[in-house]
């Protein structure tokens, strides 16, 4: 019972205990945190990747609000029935700018992560209006009420304080971006308007909706829209290892 | 202490020791785990230092440890990959070497590409052309099931829209058409509309009001005969719909053509090159073309 006795020591001195049991824990920790110190590595450099425009933060705020995430995944597995049928397998950083990310793989709806140019604006609108319109067989509830909700200044002004949160979680927002933040919000809708896409590359702009008020419908729809439609995959030489 | 309560009044003979420890008198017994399970933890261990060395596990400065059977989820999708390729490889080849008109001569490879089709329809033509292709009248996502054709019903025709899409921006060869919005861009006064929609509707045999399409008659022969057609047979290389049958792509009631009259509408369509295999895009073709209506 020797090793016992010595433990018994530890036990009746307080300060022992306390600078022993802080080493116990500080090596737990160390094992669980300094991985993270290195996590960079594990995201491979592609070309294509930005941040999101404004009108797609508003849309990606809705379907957050929306609760979108409880039925639709974003990430495209590395399996080949799943490559047949959403496209490419998701890569780390196609998701380095979402905060929160939107991986999973229970999937009530199908993964959206591919889901950008796949399907006409048409067919998003009446899909979101009444969805068994198009898909007999789908369970998806109708969100048709965002036709009806129109995004004014504020709701602008709200996205570009977002952006300044993401700026300082290090997204590359540029002053010039920030300042646009609000002209930029709105002039995605506008077929015509001052090319988003100078700051966005690949950002389509067009009125999403049909309707001549910019509304929730327009933000989420321009937000599926682009979505996995960053990085060019004809181009693009996966590192086999990773 | 610990010495005393092993000795205590209370510990009778044949019973296991105790930890040694004792809270007022209180003691535990020593009882050993059971083998079974200390058996299974020490496996475990010795387990997780096998997996470290054939698996990836530990990460590093600036990569994780590969392991050394290089395992990754990437290498084994792309090997699944191929795999289901060399066991097709033959027929895809077979159907990329056959001009998509001639398909159906060969009785073996026809079948094949339309099964091979009918998988690929309903993992991406489904949604909008309704899982039998029976399209959605009402939002424009045309019937394939029918002959009536907006780009063309022969194989090759259907190729080059699947392939390509329609008003799809991304590619120079998707199928482009435009009819003016006479409505809205103030082209036709608002008694012309009026009178072409009852044209139109005359055209099909529909409920029209006889006088006003006899009016409309003119209007429809300066501003919409050049694509339609003058009897309405419409023209699958400009994509203009033929207007003298009872199939419509938004529905034929009064409303709905005075509607497309006056606001035009513009289908859009995807382009699945580089979505899907070239052979892919063939087989798709050949299963739609077989629905129905195929030229």
């Amino acid at each position: 019972m020797g090793l016992l006795d010595h433990h018994g020591k530890i036990e009746r001195h307080a300060t022992l205990l306390l600078v022993l049991s802080f080493l116990v824990v500080s090596i737990g920790g160390i094992v669980q945190i300094v991985p993270l110190f290195y996590l960079d590595n594990t995201i491979e450099k592609v070309e294509g990747m930005r941040p999101y425009s404004p009108l797609e933060i508003a849309g990606r705020e809705i379907y957050r609000r929306e609760g979108c995430y409880v039925c639709h995944s974003q990430m495209v597995r590395p399996m080949r029935d799943e490559v047949e049928r959403y496209g490419h397998y998701s890569l780390a950083a196609e998701s380095m700018y979402d905060h929160p990310f939107q991986w999973g793989s229970k999937r009530t709806g199908p993964d959206l992560a591919r889901v950008g140019g796949r399907y006409s604006d048409d067919w998003h609108v009446q899909h979101m209006i009444k969805p068994q319109s198009v898909v007999p067989e789908s369970i998806m509830p109708s969100y048709g009420f965002m036709m009806n909700r129109e995004l004014d200044r504020s709701d602008a002004e709200k996205v570009r304080d977002i952006m300044g949160v993401y700026r300082m979680l290090g997204h590359p927002y540029t002053d010039e971006m920030m300042d646009t933040a609000v002209t930029d919000f709105f002039a995605q809708v506008e077929p015509f308007g001052d090319p988003v896409a100078d700051r966005y590359p690949g950002a389509q702009q067009r009125n999403f909706d049909g309707q001549d008020a910019v509304t929730e419908m327009d933000a989420v729809i321009a937000y599926l829209q682009m979505l996995g439609t960053l990085v060019d995959f004809e181009t693009f030489v996966p590192d086999a290892s990773r | 202490m610990a010495d005393n309560s092993k000795k205590s009044a209370n510990h009778q003979k044949g019973d296991p020791s105790t930890t040694g420890h004792s809270w007022d008198g209180i003691e535990e017994f020593d009882n050993p785990m059971p083998r079974w399970w200390v058996w299974i933890f020490i496996l475990c261990v010795i387990w997780s230092v096998g997996y470290w060395i054939v698996y990836p596990a530990w990460p590093g400065i600036n990569k994780a440890t590969s392991g050394v059977l290089g395992y990754s989820s990437r290498s084994e999708v792309v090997k699944e990959i191929a795999e289901f390729e060399a066991r097709h490889d033959v027929l895809f080849a077979q159907i990329l070497e056959t001009e998509p008109g001639e398909l159906a001569n060969d009785e073996d490879l026809h079948r094949f590409a339309v099964n091979a089709g009918a998988s690929v329809f309903a993992a991406q033509c489904s949604q909008c052309h309704g899982a039998g292709g029976a399209g959605v009248q009402a939002g424009g996502f045309p019937n394939l099931l029918d002959d009536d054709w907006l780009w063309g019903g022969t194989q090759d025709d259907i190729v080059q829209t699947v392939a390509y899409g329609i008003r799809n921006e991304d590619h120079l060869d998707a199928r482009y058409s435009e009819m003016p919005a006479f409505g809205r861009d103030e082209l036709l006064s608002e008694e012309e509309i009026q009178q072409a929609t009852h044209f139109v509707l005359s055209l099909s045999g529909s409920d029209h009001d006889a006088q006003l399409a006899a009016a409309g008659a003119e209007v429809y022969d300066y501003n919409c005969s050049s694509c339609h057609g003058v009897e309405g047979e419409g023209d699958t290389f400009l994509g203009a719909p033929a207007l003298n049958d009872q199939i419509w792509l938004y529905g034929g009631s009064q409303e709905t053509v005075y509607e497309t009259i006056y606001y035009s509408r513009f289908g859009v369509m995807p382009g699945f090159d580089g979505r899907l295999r070239e052979a892919e895009i063939r087989a798709v073709a050949a299963y739609v073309h077989q629905l129905g209506g195929g030229e």
